[in-house]
């Protein structure tokens, strides 16, 4: 028993992160953990919100990856506050426009992939300079705060753990649900593993990758959502940092990079991880530079060292 | 040597409507000074895109082409402006640990695409290392060159003609560069003719480190000052232009002519994009559509080639 | 037309036999090949032949025995070979192919060396072939292409050819151009080089062959002089001793029409029918277009048309990563719904339902895949397609590489499954597996050449309407 949890690929990722967590508290003094703690749940939610999406991307095998993905969160969060203009009661208008926003921009993406036969890298990458200007555009530079209940609720807590972390750990269950339990899941592992053998045994591939990509779009539209709301407004760079995070929260989770695996606790874990990362290292005086050179690092060194393990089975 | 012409048609056919489209807004830029305004930016750009295109030739693809560049630009800012011998060392083993990147991609079969997005990560954190705000300065050797002024062209053409003759010499006519497109042709076929193959990768990607290391110098040259972040857009630019001078993403098809020509478009398009008075909100959309156009319209020529 | 024993063999084989695991691709082959002969390979399916090639062109280890050359390794030795799938690279051009196997092309001026030296290789082997070589070669036909690779194996540069392997060399080029490469084969076997020469179509290979090698189930059967063969002997010799079992009469299925394919394969309910003739001639691609065709890239329906069992598991079947029953159920998850969700319950039913009917060797249907035999894997592939409940079943020569006692409980299954109204559509490399079929229809060159019904179908005929016998047969 102990050694099957060993053996669980998501293990690691929250050992990781444990040991990140005590090594800041070791600075900070003990005071600081309940703090830390609960700013870690906090970022961490939109790291695995756009985390999760991406991971239904990447399981789809190599060359399946959504760069339009802090485009997208730029876009939703702008268009939604935009429409709700911080008048109250208009909250569910606004996590309409987000999804819709996210459903376009998926359908937008996966309509390159399929009719101009673009790698997936390159459609989602020109796609979300398209999207980014449209966000540009309809911003003008105004700041407009979100409705005085949306702030509250991203800000606020229950039962002590913030509201973004119960809506992110919903979230997380209803992808593992998806994942683990539903035939569209067993359809996207299988497309991920190989292709050809998935078509030949009736998985229609293009219905999957389809609905895939408008997924991990509207997942990155309410990541956005409730970033701009978080966050007081929706500020033109605020999805910058979220594609390399989405990237390295899939690959440090310890799903497969070559497809076919997704592992959804393990987002979790690897999220809370990257984001104590940051926390330590900006504890000890350790700049921005030193934590963009250690991401790098760690994520090449996992599919490094994932590709090894792959080949020997 | 059909096929080539009809790719390269697309690449020039856009230059010269851009070029038309340009005069005819401006007169005024039908000058010496009105085109190496226009064309200036173009040298760090079709530098980066030779880079891109030799990865792009072994089938792969460096999504870390800007923070590559940026990191080059501040190295070339810093250390090689105040101590040179150093700023040259640690340019080399920047083109060294880009061969190092393509022999461990091939050997352990990893996706390019997260290997170089990971790497994007590393150079961005060196570049905020040495210049966390924008800074440093220009060798004076570097900005003499950019800011020549030869006789009758000007010396961005001058530079971007030179550039595109000896990437053609190097990729499409010597044994070497035969080699490396048979790489992305059929590497299967040249690993059995008992080539390492890891090897050619490896010397592939070294050359892109070289190119990108030209491309950042050139780009401090011109703006004599850098930033981590100076040219986070070349890493669409430099696949937009392979892809508009007839490139494939797999299958080894690139022309090193056509590359420089597509990076001379593009530049031109984003100059072009301000005459039209083109809010800047626009600015960063229209280069994804100009690359899904590009896209759209490489499709029907193919489409077209093939019938 | 005597090889002068006087002269040193390219390539020596002593006792050379290779397995894969459990499967004996070949089996203690004693050979040597002399310049001036022309050996012609000829065999039937899985008869060893591209394992015997693999293993004097260096590109497999012998796991017995050992090969020999004439200098340190197959290319010192000049040892060149014309595969069948393509090794020129599509990208470049003619004369830059030239580049990747010949060494010595460096320098400034490497290309014109290319360029005559193909130019040459061209013209002496299909003179007036129209080719240019700055041409790229994605833009040949696949005539010129396969020109292309044959000529280049006969170019100079790099060592010397000495022996010369050609794998199905026609196989794209018309009649006149294969008369050119006829022509020059017998003209390098005088000028003192050695061919090795697989192909199908048997009067090539008495117009060539020196001496005849013929295999079958992964051994020589017979080597000797061409002149020793007859065509009808030469056929016989690659089949087996006629087994005269009385092939059990079947009740002539008089179901619906349930197949009607524009290449003219036709099939009613409950009946079996095969597709045989040598591998690689349309079989595949046959089945996998009518399985394409009545199934959609977009949306599954809740009940499912048609199944496919692949034959090559790693590339068209197994999900490597998933378990026994997650293999099993893969075709059938839409039949597995319950209130939006899969039913684990009843996937599990079916896992094990399917695991006790066709027998699949293991306790547990959650382990690996992987962890079965390769029979057993093969078991589970057959279980998913017949766990789909569709009336057409379409099999990919699934039962390549199974051992005797799996393939004897599949056939019955498929029996069994016929009687009650399934229909099956099998392409099989193997003999015995057509004469359990109502009909065969044998390929040649990407068509159906011959339908056999009921007591026709004998290895004889079989063999027969896959090579190409020529003008008359012998």
């Amino acid at each position: 028993m102990i050694g099957a949890t060993f053996a669980r690929p998501w293990f690691w990722a929250f050992a990781a992160a444990a040991l990140a967590l005590a090594a800041t508290v070791v600075l900070t003094g003990s005071g600081g953990a309940s703090g830390l703690l609960k700013a870690t749940l906090t970022f961490a939610s939109f790291s695995v919100l756009v985390g999760l999406g991406q991971m239904a991307v990447v399981t789809m095998g190599p060359g399946n990856v959504d760069l339009s993905i802090p485009a997208v969160m730029t876009l939703a969060g702008t268009l939604s506050l935009k429409l709700m203009d911080g008048v109250e009661g208009t909250e569910a208008w606004g996590l309409l426009v987000a999804l819709g926003v996210g459903l376009g921009a998926g359908a937008m993406n996966y309509a390159l992939i399929l009719l101009l036969r673009i790698p997936p890298i390159i459609a989602t990458l020109s796609a979300s300079f398209v999207f980014q200007s449209v966000a540009i555009w309809s911003n003008r530079g105004l700041r407009i705060k979100p409705p005085d209940t949306l702030a509250a609720f991203s800000t606020g807590s229950t039962l002590w753990v913030p509201n973004l972390a119960w809506v992110s750990l919903g979230a997380a269950l209803v992808f593992w649900v998806l994942i683990e339990r539903s035939v569209y899941g067993r359809r996207l592992s299988a497309l991920g593993q190989n292709l050809r053998a998935a078509r030949l045994a009736g998985v229609p591939v293009e219905g999957v990758r389809a609905a895939t990509y408008l997924l991990c779009a509207v997942m990155a539209a309410l990541a956005g959502f409730l970033l701009s709301c978080f966050s007081g407004g929706a500020a033109l760079n605020m999805g910058a940092e979220y594609l390399l995070m989405s990237i390295a929260v899939v690959v440090i989770g310890g799903s497969s990079i070559a497809g076919g695996n997704s592992n959804v606790p393990g987002i979790w874990g690897a999220a809370m991880f990257m984001f104590l990362i940051v926390s330590m290292l900006n504890s000890y005086g350790l700049g921005s530079g030193v934590r963009l050179i250690m991401t790098g690092v760690i994520i090449i060194a996992i599919v490094t060292a994932a590709s090894g393990r792959r080949r020997a089975g | 040597m059909r096929r080539i012409d009809i790719r390269l048609l697309l690449p020039v056919l856009s230059l010269a409507l851009l070029l038309g489209a340009v005069f005819w807004m401006q007169p005024r830029a039908m000058s010496y000074t009105g085109l190496n305004l226009l064309f200036n930016l173009a040298v760090p750009i079709a530098l980066a895109t030779i880079a891109q295109m030799l990865v792009i030739m072994v089938d792969d693809i460096d999504l870390s082409m800007g923070t590559f560049v940026g990191f080059c630009a501040c190295v070339t800012a810093t250390f090689l402006h105040d101590t040179p011998l150093l700023g040259a060392l640690v340019l080399l083993a920047a083109v060294g640990a880009y061969a190092a990147l393509g022999a461990l991609i091939e050997m352990r079969q990893l996706p390019a695409i997260v290997v170089t997005l990971g790497m994007s990560f590393v150079w961005s954190g060196l570049a905020v290392l040495m210049l966390p705000a924008p800074g440093g300065a220009s060798p004076g050797w570097i900005t003499a060159v950019m800011k020549a002024r030869p006789p009758l062209v000007p010396m961005a053409i001058v530079a971007c003609v030179l550039l595109a003759v000896a990437s053609h010499l190097l990729v499409t006519r010597s044994a070497l560069g035969t080699l490396l497109r048979a790489v992305g042709g059929n590497a299967r076929s040249v690993a059995r003719s008992g080539w390492s193959v890891v090897g050619l990768k490896a010397t592939a990607y070294g050359l892109a480190g070289a190119f990108g290391v030209l491309s950042g110098m050139a780009l401090v040259g011109l703006t004599t000052s850098a930033d981590a972040n100076i040219a986070l857009r070349y890493t669409l630019l430099s696949i937009a232009g392979v892809i508009l001078g007839g490139g494939e993403f797999t299958g080894g098809r690139v022309s090193p002519v056509g590359a420089v020509i597509g990076a001379l478009t593009l530049t031109l398009a984003a100059s072009f994009l301000t005459f039209l008075h083109l809010s800047p909100d626009w600015q960063i959309g229209a280069q994804g559509v100009i690359l899904i156009l590009v896209l759209a319209a490489r499709l029907l020529v193919r489409r077209r080639a093939a019938r | 037309m005597e090889t002068s024993a006087a002269l040193a063999p390219v390539v020596r084989l002593a006792g050379a036999g290779r397995s894969f695991g459990a499967v004996r691709a070949l089996a203690g082959v004693t050979l040597a090949v002399s310049p001036g002969e022309c050996l012609a390979l000829v065999g039937h399916n899985g008869a060893g032949k591209s394992t015997l090639v693999n293993i004097v062109t260096g590109v497999i280890e012998p796991s017995e025995g050992e090969v020999r050359y004439l200098a340190q390794g197959p290319r010192e030795s000049g040892v060149r070979s014309v595969a069948q799938e393509l090794s020129l690279a599509p990208n470049l051009t003619v004369a830059e192919n030239l580049r990747v196997p010949q060494r010595d092309l460096r320098g400034l001026t490497w290309r014109r060396t290319a360029r005559g030296r193909i130019r040459a290789a061209l013209d002496e082997v299909f003179p007036g072939h129209g080719i240019d070589t700055e041409s790229i070669v994605a833009d040949l036909t696949l005539a010129e292409r396969q020109m292309v690779e044959i000529a280049m194996a006969f170019a100079t540069g790099g060592p010397a050819p000495r022996l010369v392997i050609l794998d199905e060399p026609t196989s794209s080029l018309d009649a006149s151009r294969a008369g050119q490469l006829l022509d020059h084969v017998r003209r390098f076997r005088s000028g003192g080089g050695a061919v090795i020469f697989i192909s199908h179509i048997l009067h090539e290979v008495f117009a060539v062959a020196t001496r005849i090698v013929v295999m079958r189930d992964g051994g020589v059967v017979d080597d000797r002089p061409a002149a020793g063969f007859t065509r009808m002997g030469l056929v016989e010799a690659m089949g087996h001793v006629a087994r005269e079992e009385a092939r059990t009469a079947r009740a002539a299925p008089g179901g619906a029409e349930v197949v009607s394919s524009p290449g003219g394969l036709r099939a009613r309910a409950g009946e079996i029918v095969g597709l045989a003739g040598l591998a690689g001639h349309g079989q595949a691609e046959a089945l996998a277009r009518i399985y394409l065709d009545r199934t959609s890239d977009w949306r599954a329906r809740g009940t499912v048309p048609a199944a496919f069992v692949a034959g090559d598991r790693a590339r068209d079947g197994v999900m490597p990563l998933w378990s026994i029953a997650r293999n099993t159920s893969l075709a059938a998850l839409s039949l597995l719904r319950r209130a939006g969700l899969l039913d684990q319950g009843a996937e599990a039913r079916l896992a094990s339902e399917w695991r006790e009917r066709i027998g699949i060797r293991t306790d547990d249907t959650r382990r690996p895949i992987l962890s079965l035999s390769g029979g057993n894997q093969q078991k589970v592939l057959f279980a998913r397609a017949l766990a789909t409940g569709a009336p057409l079943v379409l099999m990919d020569d699934p039962m390549r590489g199974v051992d005797v006692g799996t393939k004897a409980e599949v056939y019955e299954m498929i029996r069994v499954e016929a009687a009650a109204g399934r229909t099956f559509l099998w392409y099989s490399t193997e003999v015995e597996e057509m004469s359990l079929c109502d009909r065969v229809y044998v390929f040649r060159n990407g068509r159906v050449a011959t339908e056999l019904a009921g007591d026709e179908i004998t290895e004889e005929r079989m063999l027969a309407a896959s090579f190409e016998m020529g003008e008359a047969a012998a």
